[in-house]
């Protein structure tokens, strides 16, 4: 799914506070550059008109060096003072980011599989929380709060026009706060190396209006809807005679496995195989078929069963809205 | 400080009791020159040549081998560029790929940029401080022949599709015993166990070199600036290497014996194993820096025509380097849970170890300022290290800060950061250094057109290859994925990035014709083609077997460009047996004779002895028990006492 993903466009106040420390850092290194360019070539011009030839080169006359010395003090001096400014700079981003208020913040937790991501929304609140995969929606203006865990390897979560990386750490638990600040859609993939599909493990972040965020939430919080069609009835009794339910939740059925991701609103969705593949109807036949086509080395099987089975699996997972 | 005269006295003018062949002649036809020459000669045949143990010999070992790993490892880097080339790229597979950059950055790090800067430190420093040999030669021959079988041992798991594929720094639990499965990790362990126990060695014989077998008045302050910087390396790596072996082996317990050292059910930590790595490898980027900076040194003064300004500010700012090179290792582990203000003090600390580098810099662009450039290849390539580095180092303060790291960390901004560094800060330097000392090595010289025709294609090729990842990376690229898709837009700045490969890939084809064509047909070198002012080039090029007929007296830092002072040699020593001078630490005042170690097969035998031991405890958890006895018995063989050598040495001495 195509997304804002870059450095230098923050949609929020954590990645501007960054973004303005890279242009001063930007600055500051591409001026220190230049006058030492500056240096080196005053100083080669220097060297091809000091024509001692015939000269032992221990003969040559040091009386210009103690100015060399005096320069080169200089130099140290200022490279000393200008970095002591880059650590002001530094620290003063490193109090933005933890200014942000977390008032009235969305609670997420966010935990990292081999190869994909798992949030649940609302933890805290029995009746209210629900999982979803590899696509997190979340109000604009409003502060989000995401608890960071991961199930198996070390993952890295960055949006990088939403907010700096952080780890997804076995055995330690890691927080990331942000605000997105504009409606839009934020892209994102795991950063730090977590094996053979590290290179497929996309996350999307979509901002959007309270109103719009509210009414996403409330589907979400619903079970499943039930199949409209004969067709339909059909997908869903294959998803839960088949291998699918072992390890795919849709909640509702008899679908409760929790090792993969949750279903139970997959039409919502953009992507298949957290990013790998448009979720259309075409493309879900595909990737139950053989996810390998696609994603080769992912922890889902491939299901072999005949394409009339495969179209009623996608038809019932296309009307899980 | 200048030897005392009494003591120089008395070594040389030996009583007359004294038997044997005495040196004390430096012309190279004479009866003791010839008997050097034999004594210090390599045995003959297959056996001489595995027992070889000169210093000169043992280095050259270290820097082709080190080179040939470097080509492969670049023909790795170029096949990755290439697979990332387009959005899509079907070149190679996830798993091949995540073999590919691991033996790319494993090979550069620990079989290429290490090795080649001790290789080049085992030539040379003994010829700039007027030694006849290192002071350990047979631990640096069995270190070579470890390293040999270790990279061996790396290549042979690549070969057979079980090359290691959890990167370079092996994170646990990825590379631990329930995600790295099969042997490639064992293997990653084996190489890294075997690569410090070889750094290890060549630094406690090279640091035992420079401070006990100085020419006589080379006190510190007089010893070349290169010298000092494989002094400060030795010692860091010293320091530093055990760690990362200990660590190795505690992942090794982990998968091997199933202790839970990284494992957080059983009340493990997998940060623990980034502590302890980037502990040892954050110095590792300065073992491989602080000798390019030696070079620099060495190489700069001979092509500004005057002694470099600023010599003891040079000498302090390497010091400082390598002491707060340990104070770094947490930025490479901003973005995990550590405490902020923890962090905040690795950030100064980065951005101080940027103050004596810089330093260095403005002494030596006042060097040129003072003297009279004498533009010729190497010195093209130092001129290369100042833009490359220097922009390398300005990125490197900017993922020092902790905020800005959590966006560039782990992106290709930091892949753009360190090639800039270790090519502009290293290979830059050794391509210098290559060209500089090829004609004392080879006695001939390199052909200088094509020399500048390799520094120019490889200068735009760097810039090309690697200054579009910075872009990459601030466009949210991650590194380590073996493909990316169309919508996120990297494609166009990839394509430019392969293409700076290939002039790269021309670059290199033209450093090796260029070496094989000056080997066959070069111009001959003579003793001193740059006239420098370092000890190494008062000798022929290639230097005879003993490196110095007499043993030269230092005055000054350049002893070639002082005067011709009365006494300039220290003679007396024996020419029937391998013998030197040992001098004090701090003044070189001669202290005792050293007779060197001979050459023999049981560095050679343990070094065999050893790799089996580690191959087979891959395989076989008794294996690691059993498999200790023959290198135990290697080892006792080795230093098990000649009582016919001891005999013969004892009765060369004299008496005072």
């Amino acid at each position: 799914m195509n997304g804002l993903h870059d450095v230098r466009l923050p949609a929020g106040p954590q990645a501007a506070a960054l973004a303005e420390l890279w242009t001063i850092m930007l600055w500051v290194c591409v001026l220190v550059f230049v006058l030492a360019m500056a240096a080196l070539a005053i100083s080669i011009r220097r060297a091809a008109s000091n024509r001692h030839e015939g000269k032992a080169p221990a003969a040559i006359d040091t009386s210009r060096v103690s100015t060399l010395q005096r320069w080169i003090g200089g130099g140290v001096a200022a490279s000393s003072l200008l970095l002591f400014g880059l650590l002001f700079a530094s620290f003063r981003a490193d109090r933005a980011l933890a200014a942000l208020s977390l008032q009235g913040a969305v609670h997420i937790d966010l935990t990292a599989h081999q190869f994909w991501w798992e949030a649940r929304y609302e933890p805290h609140e029995p009746m209210l929380t629900f999982a979803t995969a590899n696509e997190l929606h979340v109000p604009v203006g409003q502060p989000v709060l995401m608890r960071l865990r991961s199930d198996d390897v070390i993952h890295s979560f960055w949006v990088p026009s939403l907010a700096g990386k952080k780890d997804l750490i076995p055995g330690r638990e890691t927080t990331l706060a942000y605000r997105a600040d504009r409606a839009g859609v934020y892209r994102g993939q795991c950063a730090e190396f977590c094996g053979y599909q590290h290179a497929h493990m996309a996350i999307v972040v979509i901002a959007e209006p309270p109103d719009d965020y509210a009414r996403w939430l409330e589907t979400q919080r619903r079970p499943a809807v039930a199949p409209s069609s004969a067709e339909e009835r059909r997908g869903r009794d294959l998803v839960e005679q088949t291998s699918c339910a072992m390890c795919h939740a849709i909640n509702g059925t008899r679908a409760r496995g929790q090792r993969a991701p949750d279903l139970t609103h997959l039409a919502t969705r953009g992507s298949l195989g957290a990013g790998v593949l448009p979720n259309t109807y075409a493309a879900r036949i595909d990737w139950v078929n053989d996810p390998h086509r696609f994603k080769p080395g992912v922890n889902m099987p491939p299901l072999t069963a005949a394409p009339s089975d495969l179209a009623a699996i996608s038809a019932y997972l296309g009307a899980l809205r | 400080m200048t030897t005392r005269s009494d003591r120089r006295g008395a070594v040389a003018r030996p009583r007359p009791r004294a038997r044997g062949l005495r040196d004390g002649d430096a012309s190279p036809h004479s009866a003791a020159a010839l008997k050097l020459e034999r004594t210090w000669r390599d045995k003959p045949g297959l056996i001489g040549w595995l027992s070889a143990n000169g210093h000169k010999r043992i280095g050259l070992r270290f820097v082709f081998t080190a080179l040939c790993f470097f080509g492969a490892a670049g023909v790795m880097g170029g096949l990755m560029r290439h697979q990332l080339a387009s959005a899509d790229g079907h070149l190679v597979g996830p798993d091949f790929y995540n073999q590919l950059f691991t033996m790319h950055g494993t090979t550069m790090m620990f079989l290429f940029a290490v090795p080649v800067m001790q290789g080049v430190a085992l030539y040379v420093v003994p010829l700039m401080i007027g030694a006849r040999n290192t002071a350990f030669p047979r631990m640096s021959a069995c270190a070579y022949w470890l390293y040999l079988f270790g990279g061996l041992l790396l290549f042979g798991g690549f070969a057979l599709n079980t090359g290691p594929d959890a990167g370079w720094f092996a994170y646990v639990p990825l590379a631990g015993p329930q995600y790295g499965i099969g042997k490639r990790a064992d293997i990653w362990n084996m190489l890294v166990t075997y690569s410090e126990a070889t750094g290890l060695m060549v630094a406690v014989d090279i640091t035992t070199t420079i401070l006990k077998l100085r020419a006589p008045g080379m006190s510190l302050r007089l010893m070349p600036l290169f010298v000092w910087a494989s002094l400060v390396t030795s010692l860091m790596i010293i320091f530093a290497m055990p760690m990362v072996m200990l660590a190795a082996n505690l992942v090794q317990f982990d998968r091997m014996l199933g202790t839970h050292f990284f494992n957080p059910a059983e009340g493990g930590d997998a940060l623990l194993w980034q502590h302890l790595f980037w502990f040892f490898g954050h110095p590792e980027v300065y073992f491989i820096f602080i000798p390019a900076l030696g070079f620099v040194s060495a190489i700069l003064p001979t092509f500004a025509r005057r002694p470099v300004v600023g010599h003891d500010a040079i000498v302090l700012s390497l010091i400082a380097t390598g002491f707060l090179s340990f104070g770094l290792w947490v930025h490479h582990m901003f973005a995990t849970n550590l405490p902020e203000l923890g962090k905040s003090f690795f950030t100064a600390m980065s951005f101080m170890i940027a103050i004596p580098t810089a330093l260095q810099i403005f002494c030596w662009i006042a060097t040129i300022a003072a003297g009279r450039l004498v533009l010729k290849s190497p010195m093209w390539f130092v001129l290369g290290f100042f833009v490359i580095l220097l922009i390398g180092g300005l990125t490197g303060i900017m993922l020092g800060s902790v905020p800005l790291d959590l966006q560039v960390h782990d992106s290709y901004f930091v892949v753009a950061h360190l090639h800039y560094v270790l090519i502009g800060g290293a290979v830059f330097p050794l391509l210098g250094a290559i060209c500089y000392w090829f004609p004392k090595v080879t006695g001939r010289m390199l052909n200088e057109r094509l020399a500048r025709w390799q520094f120019w294609l490889f200068f735009i090729g760097v810039n090309l290859t690697f200054f579009p990842l910075h872009i990459l990376g601030l466009m949210g690229m991650p590194r380590r994925i073996y493909t990316y898709g169309p919508e996120t837009g990297w494609g166009t700045l990839s394509l430019l990035s392969a293409a700076g490969q290939v002039i790269n890939d021309l670059s290199m084809l033209l450093f090796v014709i260029n070496i094989v064509r000056s080997l066959w047909k070069g111009e001959r070198a003579g003793a001193d083609p740059w006239q420098a002012g370092t000890l190494e080039w008062s000798l022929p090029s290639p230097p005879s077997a003993c490196n110095f007929l007499v043993l030269p007296v230092v005055r000054s830092r350049e002893p070639l460009w002082a005067p011709p002072a009365e006494v300039n040699n220290v003679s007396g020593l024996s020419a029937e047996i391998r013998e030197g001078l040992t001098t004090t630490v701090l003044h070189a005042v001669p202290d005792t004779r050293y007779a060197y170690p001979r050459p023999e097969i049981w560095p050679f035998v343990a070094a065999v002895s050893v790799t089996a031991w580690l191959v087979w405890s891959v395989w076989s958890v008794p294996g690691f028990a059993w498999g200790l006895i023959p290198p135990a018995v290697a080892f006792i063989a080795w230093y098990w006492p000649n009582r016919k050598e001891a005999v013969e040495e004892v009765s060369w001495e004299i008496e005072p």
